[in-house]
């Protein structure tokens, strides 16, 4: 039985990642998760110098979900580079950097930081709904998106994955333009923006007013974008968005994403990723199936 | 050991005060590692619930493998985990956080509210001189049992019980004096603790809260302002769920 998918060149040895932001720099969960296990580990965003992130309360609980606005607090890729690369690399991981920035140059220099790197792949987080510059900024605007995705693969010595932003009309579009920018493959969903009032209080739940809303409440959102993205682009696609058990993950793959990433779930159960793992070579049993790769887009 | 998330067994749960639910938890392994001020993610049984309720822990019973929590109910969750009885299963992840440094200091014990239940098991291991200073809403809960580990004073913000106003009011009113200052409470309650240390130059052990979702220092969703640069975030942000939730009064921005 074959689990492991092909990403713009890089194997993994099964479709499963993490979600940034959701999993730190993989230590955090390393009493819990063998992260050699996984198909990859995607680190939460770095950016070029060390940002504080929102203020608190930055994470509300939602039906089905929740909501952050972190705000892309990180250390920044110098401490990245000396501490948390080193870290995965000992645990044979195979390694993503998310990587964020306020400005195109931002984004580039981070992107040529990590060009000596022993990473494997690179995304770029061109979605954040919660941080005022850049962010979701580059990722609405298909030009935009076109003109950061050549500029960073302009400089990019490893395959760049453009993260996708749902609160977009046309996921479609912005997937054809990080395409025709150069983009190695996409990743999608983000988080959608929402906002949640805290009645008795009669104020805003989260400090910024403003947060990403994910889990299982907008899975069926992240399964039609995949689905719509798929028929739009060649490239591959890594599809998220609520996904907790292994038919989540299946319903993502059958839309047309090679892989996915596991998100909330990991703040609901570390180990997640592993079950998600396993349900989906059980499901591979069940269904006589040698290649995990045959299922991808089977639902036309 | 580590962390771990386990199903744990209800071994008995009780109202004790209004809305304030007394449980006992088997826990297993899980217990041997707990110290004071530590605390457990709590799960909830419907799926709609997806982030854990942190929830202090109020005793750690080695023997029988289990742990006891204190917790008042603040929402779904909370409600939720009051209707269950012996026999019943949660989730639970633990024990999370660094928990109280014990110093051999003639210490005052300060719980405000929902702070109070870490103070117990606080005092239990606490074996030198100590005073108790405990500030309730109107109604009790737990007092008999500090009465047990030593000197108690109390307040109350309707004067129901003890003095009226605020624990720092009973600290003064009854001339409490110590070397070390243990507390967790609401927020105006620590800074005025962190106040009063300051003032006094004394050492002040506080415990934080904050809306969480991880629990263990991935999602960065519980901060709190540091003094200084923190070492593992490089910025001057410490995580109350890894980092803390105690911290020493004076290296955090409150």
């Amino acid at each position: 039985m074959n689990l492991s998918v092909n990403i713009a060149g890089v194997t993994w040895k099964n479709p499963v990642t993490v979600a940034s932001g959701t999993f730190g720099s993989g230590a955090e969960y390393s009493e819990f998760v063998d992260l050699s296990q996984l198909g990859a580990v995607t680190t939460k965003g770095v950016a070029n110098i060390p940002w504080e992130g929102n203020p608190t309360p930055r994470v509300a609980e939602t039906y089905g979900g929740m909501m952050n606005a972190i705000g892309l607090q990180n250390p920044g890729i110098d401490v990245f580079v000396k501490r948390d690369i080193p870290y995965l690399k000992e645990h044979q991981a195979t390694i993503i950097v998310n990587v964020c920035g306020k400005s195109q140059e931002d984004y580039v220099e981070v992107v040529e930081r990590l060009g000596d790197q022993p990473v494997d792949m690179l995304e770029i987080n061109v979605s954040c709904p919660n941080v005022k510059e850049g962010g979701i900024a580059f990722g609405q605007n298909p030009d935009a998106l076109y003109e950061i995705t050549k500029a960073v693969k302009a400089k990019a010595k490893q395959p760049v994955i453009m993260k996708l932003s749902p609160n977009v009309t046309s996921i479609a579009e912005m997937a054809r333009a990080a395409e025709a920018g150069g983009a190695d493959a996409v990743s999608l969903i983000n988080t959608l923006t929402g906002m949640k009032i805290d009645v008795e209080r009669q104020a805003f739940v989260l400090a910024n007013k403003t947060g990403g809303l994910s889990g299982p409440a907008i899975k069926p959102v992240a399964v039609r974008m995949v689905y719509e993205t798929a028929h739009a682009v060649k490239i591959p696609i890594i599809g998220m968005g609520g996904i907790c058990t292994a038919a989540d993950a299946l319903e993502f793959i059958m839309a047309g994403a090679t892989a996915v990433s596991v998100g909330t779930a990991n703040f609901h159960d570390p180990m997640t990723t592993m079950k998600v793992i396993a349900g989906m070579e059980d499901y591979m049993k069940r269904h006589n199936i040698e290649d995990i790769n045959d299922l991808i887009g089977i639902v036309k | 050991m580590g962390i771990t998330k386990i199903t744990a067994e209800i071994v008995s749960q009780s109202s004790i005060a209004t809305d304030v639910y007394d449980m006992r938890l088997n826990v297993g392994d899980m217990v041997q590692s707990a110290k004071p001020g530590q605390f457990v993610s709590v799960y909830s049984n419907d799926g709609s619930k997806l982030l854990p309720r942190p929830i202090s822990i109020c005793g750690i019973d080695q023997a029988a493998g289990e742990l006891r929590i204190v917790y008042r109910v603040a929402g779904e969750g909370t409600k939720e985990f009051s209707t269950y009885q012996a026999g019943d299963h949660l989730d639970v992840m633990g024990p999370l956080g660094n928990g109280y440094t014990l110093k051999d200091k003639k210490a005052i014990l300060i719980g405000g509210g929902i702070g109070i239940p870490p103070m117990l098991e606080l005092a239990k291991q606490l074996k030198c001189e100590k005073s108790i200073v405990l500030g309730y809403r109107d109604e009790t809960f737990l007092k008999e049992e500090f009465e047990e580990l030593g000197d108690v004073y109390v307040s109350s913000d309707l004067g129901t019980v003890g003095i009226k106003g605020t624990v720092l009011d009973a600290i003064r009113e009854y001339s409490v004096e110590g070397e070390i200052i243990y507390a967790c409470g609401p927020m105006p309650m620590l800074r005025a603790v962190k106040a009063y240390a300051a003032a006094k130059g004394m050492e002040a052990q506080i415990s934080l809260e904050e809306r969480m979702a991880c629990g263990i220092g991935a999602c960065l969703g519980c901060v709190c302002k540091s003094k200084e640069v923190d070492p593992h975030t490089h910025v001057n942000n410490k995580r109350i769920c890894k980092d803390g939730p105690v911290f020493d009064a004076e290296e955090v921005e409150i």
